[in-house]
């Protein structure tokens, strides 16, 4: 159990955070780059302390304001990844990895040398310098390090942000595994949709300082807010699924989620396991008819919930549709019974609101394309 | 070659210089590096004041200096008097009085290339040890001191070239006497003051300009090892 309550003052700009999540499992701090994001992790870590509040895990307290309480960071047994790895450059990649387990008492030791070499592959790499490792390499080598002391809490910062594409593909499943295979919570920064949707169970939404949600990712995504700090090309909504069955003879799996049931290419996952969705808001089209003669496999009648204009700017906007249940919703009603509906996001150009004059409330259809849709599977 | 040849008097203050020369460095080293770090990386009322009384050696003539020594350190000085009666131990005329004016003098290049070393240290390093478990003692011998060892290698050489060179605060502090504190720089001053002594005086001229070399390319080569090795190039 984790327990964060956290104000500091930098000057005009305030940080402040309040949050508990489960004592497993990834929870992802999630903002623009100047949302306080950063300042709030190294605070836990006890790197910068706070004006305010108490930061307590599993009924250690390591930091209590009112009580006076404010353990150093060595005493923390906190383990921080850094965005940009800092290995020690003198120290061989072996005396980097045993740096932080040497001064952990072998008692309090419950992630093992061999252990974490073999889940992070970085066998071949003991030998050598931190100089002739690449950027993946050097934070795989990172993330062991700071496992290696079997951390009651490991804080990660964009530990993939200095990696190209490749070199994140290759990092990001290990990420999955730590919290999976050796129960480590985790408390993970980022601004990247694509790591927070394979990653997350839990997203703390922050915004200039302030925390704005925190919730399940399916929740959080749902929320208009949320569209608008993601951005045109990342916003979408997550859905929790079950593969319901597979149709070999057209070539598609269906998926069960609150509300109805996803047609999407055929995919690896067995019936009944559950599977992470994304669809993002530029693959949803509304239509005011239900549109016959199309591609599109997946239609739904829709309720229109909200319609937010002007992102950014730009001429685009959101209209957050309801699919599911909606005969049963009063007209205009944002309120959804839980479990029978979800709340999916379609961003459409300013013409086309106007030409089709949606208002909260409309009954109108919505279209998703089944190859447009990402799956993950947790 | 019968010119080369050193005689006994001109060997002794070699010695000598070698011999107060490494006490010299020797002896600052541990506060120079202290006094360095604090410097570089703590803010207190008054950090300005004691940058300066650092670095007055640099800029006072020599001879202030060593005068200051002699009213301070002297067997009837300030401290000099209270530290006889206490423990015997004077630096009045002896050549622990020479080592003591040359690491004053030379203390402040020490602190300076120190210094500069440990401003140039990644403190996000020093911040991933500390959440890896280390205190701050522990984290100063792991990470810091090594990283800034090239510096204090330069800082080294620098205070004992320094060292070898000095005349004005030593033969004001504890005079020229031959054996205790007439080093290479005094003996070749005597020398010059000689009828017959150019001879002599060349003689240690060319010694000192070869000691102050061999000095400047060994720390040049060892420092630029060392930073490979610390970089893990090696």
């Amino acid at each position: 159990m984790l327990d964060i309550h956290l104000k500091k003052n930098y000057g005009n700009f305030t940080v402040e955070t309040a949050f508990t999540s489960e004592g497993h499992g990834v929870t992802a701090l999630f903002g623009h780059s100047g949302s306080g994001k950063t300042s709030i992790i190294n605070m836990i870590a006890g790197l910068v302390q706070p004006d305010q509040g108490r930061i307590v895990i599993d009924d250690r307290c390591v930091f209590d304001r009112a009580k006076g309480i404010n353990l150093k960071p060595e005493k923390r047994r906190f383990g921080y990844v850094f965005q940009d790895g800092r290995l020690f450059p003198h120290l061989s990649i072996r005396s980097n990895l045993v740096y932080g387990m040497r001064r952990v008492k072998p008692g309090d030791r419950y992630i093992q040398f061999d252990q974490v070499v073999d889940l992070l592959g970085i066998e071949p790499l003991l030998e050598r310098h931190p100089a002739t490792l690449s950027g993946g390499e050097k934070q795989r080598v990172a993330i062991g390090r700071s496992l290696l002391t079997s951390p009651e809490l490991l804080l990660m910062d964009e530990p993939l942000a200095s990696l190209d594409v490749a070199r994140k593909k290759e990092v990001l499943p290990f990420i999955g595994r730590l919290s999976s295979e050796l129960s480590v919570p985790i408390l993970y920064v980022s601004h990247s949709m694509d790591e927070i949707f394979n990653l997350a169970d839990t997203l703390v939404f922050l915004s200039q300082g302030k925390t704005m949600a925190v919730d399940s990712l399916e929740t959080v995504t749902a929320r208009p807010d949320f569209q608008q700090i993601a951005g045109p090309m990342e916003s979408g909504v997550v859905l929790s699924t079950l593969v319901q069955g597979h149709d070999s003879e057209r070539g598609l799996t269906r998926m069960e989620f609150p509300g109805g049931v996803l047609k999407v290419p055929t995919m690896g996952a067995a019936v009944g396991q559950k599977v992470r969705i994304r669809i993002h808001s530029r693959d949803v089209a509304v239509s005011l008819k239900r549109p016959s003669q199309t591609s599109f496999q997946n239609i739904f009648p829709t309720t229109v919930t909200e319609v937010v204009k002007a992102r950014n700017g730009d001429d685009l906007v959101d209209v957050s549709i309801n699919v599911g249940s909606t005969a049963d919703l009063p007209t205009g009603s944002l309120v959804r019974p839980p479990g029978c509906s979800s709340i999916i996001i379609s961003t459409i150009t300013r013409n086309a609101l106007r030409e089709l004059d949606l208002k909260p409330g409309m009954q109108i259809f919505a279209m998703i394309k089944a190859v447009s849709i990402c799956s993950g599977n947790f | 070659m019968e010119f080369f040849k050193l005689t006994p008097l001109e060997l002794e203050a070699l010695k000598l210089s070698l011999w107060i020369s490494g006490w010299a460095v020797l002896a600052s080293l541990g506060p120079g590096i202290l006094v360095a770090w604090v410097l570089a990386r703590k803010q207190f009322p008054g950090k300005a004041l004691v940058d300066g009384l650092v670095h007055l050696p640099l800029v006072v003539p020599p001879v202030v200096t060593g005068y200051m020594l002699l009213l301070l350190m002297g067997k009837r000085g300030l401290i000099g008097g209270w530290l006889f009666e206490m423990t015997g131990i004077t630096f009045a005329f002896n050549w622990k009085g020479a080592a003591l004016a040359s690491a004053v003098m030379a203390f402040p290049l020490l602190v300076r290339a120190v210094r500069l070393s440990i401003e140039a240290v990644d403190q996000g390093l020093e911040q991933a040890a500390k959440t890896l478990g280390a205190g701050p003692v522990d984290l100063f011998f792991t990470v810091t001191l090594p990283l800034i060892f090239p510096g204090i290698l330069t800082g080294i050489i620098l205070a004992f070239a320094r060292s070898l060179s000095e005349f004005g605060a030593t033969i004001t502090f504890v005079s020229n006497i031959p054996g205790e504190t007439r080093t290479l720089p005094l003996a070749l001053f005597s020398l010059t003051q000689m009828p017959d002594g150019e001879a002599g005086a060349m003689r240690l001229c060319i010694i000192s300009i070869i000691v102050a070399l061999i000095a400047l390319t060994t720390s040049e080569i060892l420092a630029k090892r060392m930073e490979r090795r610390i970089k893990g190039e090696v």
